[in-house]
Parts: structure tokens; sequence; C-alpha cells
């Protein structure tokens, strides 16, 4: 069999963390009553005129400087007119002549090594109504409070070649844009969405093969099988000596098979032209200039300092920044807790361990970086031992208890005087005659065994250092 | 020669409007088209090679909202003319896909 | 005392002089209606019951100095292009026969605080798409001077029920000449601002680009008194324009004096009724002798006006009505078989035949392929028509033109020939492509005894100028004689 290589191109929307839509006052939050977040227009309303966010500007601005991308600064909407029920106006409200972003790129890194993806555009544009399909009536139903939420699409060039490029590039984008504030990029929730187009070719051959474009990729591993199953459909077909055909195709992740999203009324001429109802957009040197100074700082460059500032290996600093929201939470408990390895240890061990066996993820973590560090201190100050310590995380983690009544209110601090510590141990050796013996006998072996019961009975509220050192004593003393 | 309107083409015009003519209809709408496209064929005459085209009169200025939710729920008032409703939402024949 | 002899502003004055209150106003306009509209059908829909008890309430509000207004107290009949809450605005297209907005219009606000009455909604073609309002799905309207005749379009209904005496005011649109060729034919005055001067909020647009509300009236001050109630930046409209002259009404007397005024010769050429040729030029006469000067210049775009508006109008429009699918509002088709059938049905009935002719054009010309050759090549032209405008306003105060190249043609007449009455715009169109205000005013009447109007033109902003000229030219010319004087008693 013939070598293929596949080539594949990425169409992201990213849903941009707007209080409210692109051309209304109407808040975007998620979820909600059906049409609770609609007005005149965005529900399509005859009279009605769009206005639109400034933020929706900034916020793709942010992106597009993130992804190395040059700037439109004069740009323009346009509208995309065609029929569907999701879609009030039955036109969208796009960019298609002049996006405000263009010819960008990323760094993306796989097993092979780092690789630039290039980006070719970024436009604002408003999302889609929701359509659900109602059993009882066999009907759909529209809600429209997605409709105009807004969204950048993102759009590659073809320069991936393998699914792990495709994700690689799809979480460089997610971590992108949850750094700089501007999505949370849910798959889940759809803030995150993403069509693959994907042709094949003979290996070492130059000329591009017939694409198709893939919809309906809810999760990464969809996006995964669908590549791997598109890529093989493509082959077969070519295999055969027939063509691959140009066109929209739906994947059906539980099916693990695409159809041909194809109807004789899909005319699929957009009819583009500019929006004679918002004035084109002026983007000053000063503006970009303003955010380029107040962009954040971003995962590769926090990946460093962490390297040179708090001496911590790559590794951990790469996993440390792998989502924003968890780089927060350790950088706030390393300052309060003033030490920034051990905050990291904990991190890098317990908090991914939790987070790993409750499989949430990382945004959905919320315990307070001060109950952590409390933590971390009052181990450090050896007024809790290190087990029990991890066992109140666990409470920490799920509740956000704080630490200091609760090891308190728990008896797990570490008894300071030796009274009780003493009293422990007379009572053990009364109890244990023989080993007593033993022990007094000068034989070393039984030492570990006094150890152990004492730890047993202290229940953590002594460190092993202690109980030795009172074990001495009380040895020298009956000796 | 301006375009030739033939059925294909009023064919394609009526998916994208969605309309749906009678053949005596489309006859009078493809001579209709015809004979204005024929008319403003004119253009053609003028030189427009360096000229920019002109979609907004105004638009020196940028026109922008903050990003301040002003709406409340108002979907009664959003529903209150839908032809078909179920459970506060718009009821649309079966979509595909 | 006769009502009918007032004009807006005389009225509102007698009003505040308590003379005559505001519900006598009203109480005369709905005696004229009920009088007049079988005849006349300016009207879709009144609304007598609300404006009695909305008179009672703007009196009470005139007396406790809620109400201060110019025009205060006045009845208005609105456009049923434009959208009150709570009233049914159908565009006059059986697409829209039962919807009714949630929403005002930002220029029915506007009206309301400043205590106008609104009487009723007004006739027009369907969606603005007519020169005629013969395109109305309910009805024709007929023109008050001869009701065998036309009133024009797409304001129709708003010209004839002011010419008629059938309100006092009207506001109307004017997307292509939809205010000034009307107010010429039924012998009105009528304003077309600077387009972002009043805000298009609310109202059902046709060709976002070109649309914007004005004033319709019995003179020039009535108009501009109005049209400063309702022109101001409106931040729900993106191309609504934060301007400061807006004091319409201020200095608006002055001499013609050292003003210049340009006519376009290629207005003038063939194609002008010789009738309507004389009038207007009867009407510069009246204007050099009182000291402007009035000079011919060519404008050499002007046979490309057409090609270019219509093209531009018909994309936009062929887009801004896609909206209307029988999901949301308006109509729906009672038989379909599916989601496509529905949208086909739907807009197949609900649409009459010079919107789909529009919106065919309009679609086709956007469409893959044909874009580049006709919407942008039209784009073109008309950066090239401005630039001509700009050069003649850097010689000229203001520019003058016929409204029309005839009067008003008989019922039934024009739509046989679609092109032939997309010709008839020919001296409206060019304002509305490069956002210019112009103002419509009676200048004389043709042999049949229907008006003419002569139509001033300025720069960008430049409203007051017109106004100043139109005023000193309506002074200069005289009285002109209402419908029920002149025009011939059907």
């Amino acid at each position: 069999m013939k070598q293929y290589e596949t080539i594949i191109g990425l169409e992201v929307h990213v849903e941009l963390a707007t209080k409210t839509k692109i051309f209304c006052g109407c808040s975007t939050e998620f979820g909600g009553a059906p049409n609770t977040h609609t007005c005149p227009v965005c529900t399509g309303m005859p009279g009605s005129l769009p206005v639109l966010n400034k933020k929706v500007v900034e916020f793709a601005l942010k992106a597009g400087i993130a992804a190395n991308c040059q700037i439109n600064q004069y740009c323009k909407f346009d509208r995309k007119n065609y029929f569907y029920p999701d879609n009030p106006q039955n036109y969208q409200i796009s960019q298609l002549y002049l996006p405000i972003c263009h010819d960008g790129w990323v760094e993306i890194e796989t097993s092979a090594g780092k690789k630039k993806v290039r980006i070719h555009e970024m436009h604002m544009e408003e999302d889609a109504g929701k359509l659900i399909h109602d059993e009882w009536e066999d009907c759909s139903l529209v809600d429209y409070n997605r409709s105009g939420v807004p969204l950048i699409e993102i759009v590659s060039e073809p320069d991936m070649r393998s699914s792990e490029e495709v994700i690689a590039y799809l979480e460089k984008l997610r971590c992108m844009m949850q750094y700089l504030g501007v999505s949370d990029c849910k798959l889940q929730e759809g803030s995150m969405r993403a069509d693959v187009n994907l042709s094949v070719r003979e290996a070492g051959t130059e000329k591009f093969g017939t694409r198709t474009e893939m919809k309906n990729l809810n999760s990464f591993k969809a996006i995964a099988r669908a590549i791997e199953g598109e890529r093989e459909r493509q082959i077969e077909l070519l295999e055969m000596g027939r063509p691959v055909i140009q066109e929209t195709r739906r994947w059906d992740d539980n099916k693990e098979s695409s159809h041909a999203m194809r109807s004789k009324e899909d005319a699929k001429d957009y009819r583009y032209f500019p929006d004679p109802d918002l004035p084109p957009i002026h983007i000053s040197d000063a503006w970009i200039q303003e955010l380029r100074e107040a962009q954040p700082e971003l995962r590769e460059e926090k990946q460093q300092r962490y390297q040179e500032e708090y001496g911590l290996p790559a590794y951990d600093a790469g996993i440390l920044t792998e989502s924003r929201s968890l780089s927060v939470l350790f950088e706030k408990t390393a300052e309060l807790c003033g030490n920034a390895k051990k905050a990291a240890n904990w991190f890098m061990v317990e908090v991914l361990r939790l987070m790993k066996e409750k499989s949430m993820d990382p945004e959905e973590v919320s315990f307070a970086p001060k109950h952590l560090a409390d933590l971390i201190l009052m181990v450090e100050k050896k007024e809790v031992s290190a087990q029990n310590a991890k066992k109140v995380f666990e409470i920490v983690f799920d509740e956000d208890v704080d630490p200091v009544s609760y090891i308190e209110e728990h008896g797990l601090k570490i008894v300071e005087d030796t009274g009780l510590l003493n009293e422990i141990l007379n009572k053990i050796m009364e109890e244990n005659p023989g080993p007593l013996a033993e022990l007094l006998g000068g034989k070393e072996k039984v030492f570990g065994f006094f150890v152990g019961k004492m730890m047993k009975e202290l229940k953590g509220k002594a460190s092993p250092d202690a109980v030795r050192e009172a074990l001495n004593k009380e040895i020298e003393k009956r000796r | 020669m301006a375009k030739i309107i033939d059925d294909e083409t009023m064919e394609n015009v009526c998916i994208l409007a969605k309309l749906s003519l009678s053949e005596e209809e489309k006859e009078k709408a493809k001579a209709d088209m015809q004979k204005m496209l024929d008319y403003v064929e004119k253009l053609d005459e003028l030189d427009t090679e360096n000229v920019e085209p002109l979609s907004h009169i105004f638009g020196d200025t940028n026109v922008f909202r903050e990003d301040v939710v002003t709406n409340g729920d108002d979907k009664e008032a959003m529903l209150a003319n839908a032809p078909k409703a179920k459970e506060w939402q718009y009821q649309v024949p079966k979509t595909i896909g | 005392m006769d009502l009918e002899k007032l004009t807006a502003l005389q009225l509102a004055e007698k009003i505040k002089q308590h003379q005559i209150s505001v519900l006598d106003g009203v109480k005369h306009v709905f005696e004229q209606i009920e009088k007049k509209e079988p005849k006349i059908h300016a009207y879709l829909d009144t609304y007598k019951k609300e404006a009695y008890a909305r008179a009672k309430q703007v009196q009470k509000g005139i007396e406790d100095g809620t109400y201060t207004g110019p025009l205060a107290g006045v009845p208005i009949a609105i456009k049923d292009n434009i959208c009150i809450k709570g009233k049914t605005t159908t565009c006059a297209s059986k697409i829209l026969e039962n919807f009714v907005p949630q929403y005002n219009a930002e220029v029915i606000d506007r009206l309301e605080r400043a205590g106008l009455v609104i009487i009723g909604k007004t006739n027009m073609d369907e969606f603005a798409m007519g020169s005629t309002t013969e395109t109305s799905a309910y009805g024709v309207t007929r023109n008050p001077w001869d009701t065998e005749h036309v009133p024009g379009g797409s304001s129709g209904g708003s010209c004839a029920a002011v010419a008629a005496g059938e309100t006092y005011l009207a506001l109307g649109s004017d997307t292509g000449g939809s205010i000034r060729q009307p107010s010429s034919f039924c012998g009105v005055t009528g304003i077309k601002p600077t387009y972002g001067t009043v805000s298009r909020y609310g109202l059902v647009a046709y060709a976002s680009s070109l649309d914007q509300i004005g004033p319709v009236g019995k003179d020039v001050a009535d108009c501009a008194a109005l049209l400063e109630i309702i022109a101001g930046h409106d931040t729900k409209d993106s191309t609504s324009i934060e301007r400061q002259d807006l004091n319409f009404t201020k200095d608006m007397e002055g001499k013609l004096m050292g003003m210049k005024f340009g006519v376009p010769k290629e207005y003038l050429a063939e194609g002008l009724n010789p009738e309507v040729k004389a009038a207007f030029m009867d009407a510069l006469k009246i204007l050099s002798q009182q000291g402007a000067i009035v000079e011919f210049f060519s404008m050499k775009t002007t046979e490309y006006m057409i090609p270019a508006y219509y093209i531009i109008a018909s994309a936009e429009a062929s887009s801004n009505l896609e909206r209307f699918d029988g999901v949301k509002y308006g109509y729906r088709a009672k038989e379909y078989e599916g989601l496509h059938d529905m949208y086909k049905k739907t807009r197949t009935e609900g649409f009459g035949e010079e919107v789909k002719r529009r919106i065919m054009l309009g679609s086709f010309v956007l469409s893959s392929g044909y874009y580049d050759a006709y919407y942008l090549k039209a784009l073109k032209t008309k950066a090239l028509i401005k630039q001509e405008f700009d050069r003649a306003f850097e010689k000229y105060d203001v520019l003058l033109a016929p409204a029309a190249p005839y009067t008003a043609p008989k019922l039934g007449e024009s739509l046989k020939d679609p092109l032939a009455m997309y010709l008839g715009d020919i001296y409206t169109v060019a304002v509305n492509l490069c956002g210019l205000p112009g103002i419509t005013v009676p200048c004389g009447m043709d042999s049949a005894g229907l008006p003419v109007g002569i139509q001033m033109i300025g720069d960008c902003f430049m409203e007051k100028k017109i106004l100043r000229a139109a005023k000193e030219y309506e002074t200069c010319r005289g009285t002109f004689p209402t419908a029920e004087e002149g025009g011939r008693k059907a």
C-alpha cells in the first residue's frame, strides 16, 4: 500500500468571556431557562440594530497579539447570509473581507519536537441559538440565549499532520485563551469548538488533495477519532480509485463515523457583504500598544520564571502552568507560605492526585490558597505531622475548611509538653512488661516496637522524633 | 454583454432568497431581472479601476458599547409574536442533523 | 375657528394660549379622517380612543409644564414601517399582518416626550419598495389632489394624510426619495435628513445604508420643528451621529441674497416633463430675483445613479428581509412540509411582487461570481457620485432639482413597467447614496392641477442651509393652495 500524508487545518471557535453579548446588553451567562437572555436585537426583531461591545474587540486583539498576528487596524463586519432557525436574522454578523487579525503563528510541542502552526486569520462573529429536538411533536425548538454570544474564529493554515499535532494545537490555544482571560474554553459547554479540514496526499507529493470539513466534534477524543476515521475513509476512496468530494461532514462519535451534510437547499453561497448597520472599526497604534503592555504573563514566560525564580525543575514548572487557574492557586500558596518549593511539592503530589482521583478540571479546584499555605506552615513548625496534614488537606480540597481550627478541633495538633507523652509511655510500658525488660536489657530491636505503639496511641499528635526522645529519657531514668 | 439570466440562475436565486415561483412567475421574474441587469450594465462604462468602494458614508469614529448587562428576562415580549411556540421556545419544523 | 387652515406650529401656539384644546385638534383630525378616508385610504390603522385619552393627558402636561415644546398637543401620523409598542406594524406587507412590536422606535419615544399625539399608522409601498404606494398589501392610497392618481411613494400614506388635512404632521421614511417624491406629488413639504441624524432604531429596514426617517408637514417651519424633535444621537443605532447643530428652527429667517445655488444640467435633459420643468424654472426665477446666484453645472455621474442605487438597495434589502421567515413573528404559511418548504411558502405567500423582485435582484448581485461585477462596482460608483457632490458643494451652498420627472401618475400605470418606474427616482436617489439632506417644497402645478415640488439638496449636516433657502423661497412663492382648494374634486 502507498504511504499517505494527512494534511489538517482547523477552524476553532472560541466563545469570549464577556459579560454581555456582542451586539446587545443581554447576559452571556451559560444555562438559564430558554429565551431568558434575549432582546429584540439577538432575536432579530424588525427595526432592531446591533451596537458593538468594545470588550469583544479588546479580547480579539489580545488573542491576536498573543498568537503573533498582524492587526487589521481598519476592519469591518460583514453579513453571512443563510437561512437556519438558530440564526434569527438569517444572516450571521461575521468578518470576511477585513478580519481583525491575520497571519500569526503559535508554537506546539509533540513527541516529535517543536513546530510552528500558522494562523491564517482570526475574526469576530456572533454565535447562533440552540436547537433542540422535541420528540413529542417531532419538531425543533429554538432558544436564542446563545444567539449573539461573541466568538472569535481562529483559522489555521493546513499545517498539521496528525491528530497528536491537532490536540497539541488545541491545547495550546485553550491554554493561551485561558491565560489571556478571554475565554474559559470549555468544550463541554461549547465555549471552544473545532471544525477539522482534512485531506490526504501521497507521501512525497506536493499538491494537496481534496479536503473535507468535519463538524460536531465535542471533545479532544472525538477530534482524534474523527481525524483517524476521516483519514482512513479518504485513503480508502483513493485506493479504490474514487475521488474525495469537497463537502461538510458531520461526525457521529457514538457510531464513530461521519456522513455528508448535504441538501439541495443548502446553496453554500453566503453572499457576504459589509454590514451597513455597523460602522468600520479603527484600531489605533496606541490601543494596540496599551494592550501589549497590559498583556498578562503567558504560560511560556511563567514556566521560565518558575524555574529561575523558584528553582523548580522544568517538568514541575510545565505541569504547574498547564492551567492558568492552577498556576494562580499555586503562586498565591507559594507567596503566603513563603516556600515555593514546598508549595510546588504539595501541588505536584497532593493536588494533582486528588484532581485525578476525582477527575476534576483545574478550573474546578477551588480551595483557598491561604488554607494550604497555613497547612504547609504548620507542618514546617512541626505543629502537625506530615501524615495528618495530608489527611487534613483532603478535607481542605473538598470543603475548603480552615485547617488551623480543624486540626485544633480534631486534636491533631502535635503535643508540645511531654506530660501526655510520658503518661502514655508509662501506660504502654506497664502493659508490656516482657518487651520492657528486653528494652531495659539493651535489646535495641524492641525500641521500634515501643515507638510504633506510641505513635499508634498518639494518632500523630507527636512527631516520631519527640517519641524517640521521650522513650530514650524514660529508658535512662529506669535504668 | 450583461449576464444572461437562465433557468438555472433563477433556480439558484430562488434557493438563496427562499422563494418558490410558479413557471409563469419565474418567466416574468427572469425577464424583469434580465431587463434590469441589461440596464445596470451601464456601470461598465465607468472607469473604477482605482476607486475604493464606499460602503459606509460616515464611519471615522468607533461606535462601541460598554460590556454591561442592561437587559433582563424579557422572554414573554420576545415570544409574544411567535407563530408557534412551546415551553418558551420558538417551534419550527424538524431540522436535520 | 378654522382648524383646517392652521399649520402644526400655529395649532400648538393656540393650544398654549388656551384658544383651542388638544382634544379639539385631535377631534378635528378624526372628523377629517372619517370624511376623507373612504376616498383617500391614507391610513392602515387609527387610534381614536387612545388619541383622545392621550389628548387629555397632553393637555394636562402642557398646563403643568411637562410639555413645553413647540409642537406639544399636535396630532401626528406615523408611517407603518416605524415600530410603536403594542401597535400592529405591518410595513404594508402580508408577512407582517399580525406583528405587534414590544418596543418603540426611538422617534416614537421622542415624539411622546415632546407631547405629540399619535393618531394612526399610514399606508406605504410594501417595505417602502415602490414609488406609488400601490405595492401595499392593503390597498392603494389615492392622491387628495386627484383621486385617480397615486400619491407617490413609498411614504404615500403620510403625504396624502397631510395633504388631505387628515393630520397636521406625519413621519415618513426616505431610502431613495420616499419622502421627497410623494411630498412633491401631494403638494406638501418633506425632509430627508442627513444620514445618521435621526435614529433608525425601530424603523423596519429596507436598505440600512440609505434609510432615514423624516418629517412631512404643511410647510417648512412645521417640518423644521418636527425634525428638531426627532433628531438626535441614539446609542441604540451605531450609525447615529453625534452632532451639535440640531436647533433647526433657529436662524431660519435670512435673505437669499448671495446664496449660491447649483442646478445639475443633466437633471433638465430628456425625460423631464415640460410642465414640471416650467414650474421648476419659475422657482429658479424667484430665487434669482431675490438675489440668489443660480448656476447650471454638469453632474457627469447622473446616468449612473439609478443603477448604483438599485443594486445597493436591493442587495441590502435581500439581506434585511431574510428575517421574515415565519419563525419568530408575522405570517407563517398554513401548510408546508419541512423547514425549507415552510420558509419558501411563507415568503412566497407573504411578500408582494415588487418586494420579491428586489429580493431576487439583491440575492443575485451578491451571489458568488457576481459580487464584484455588480455590488462592488455599485459601491465604487457610489464613491464617484459622492466625489462629484463634494466638488459641487465646494462651489454651491444648495443644489436644486425637481423631485420627480413628472407629476403624480394615474393609478395602475406605474407597476406595468418596473424599470420605467425606477427611472422616475433619478433626482432623489443620489441624495441617499451620499447621505445628504434634502427637502421638497411645492413650487407649482401642471395643467391638470397636480402639484410640482422643488428639491433643495444640501451638503451633509447642512440642513440649516436648505431650511433657510426653502423658508425664504416659500415666503417669496406665497401661499400654496391645499388639495381641497386646488385639487380636482373627484
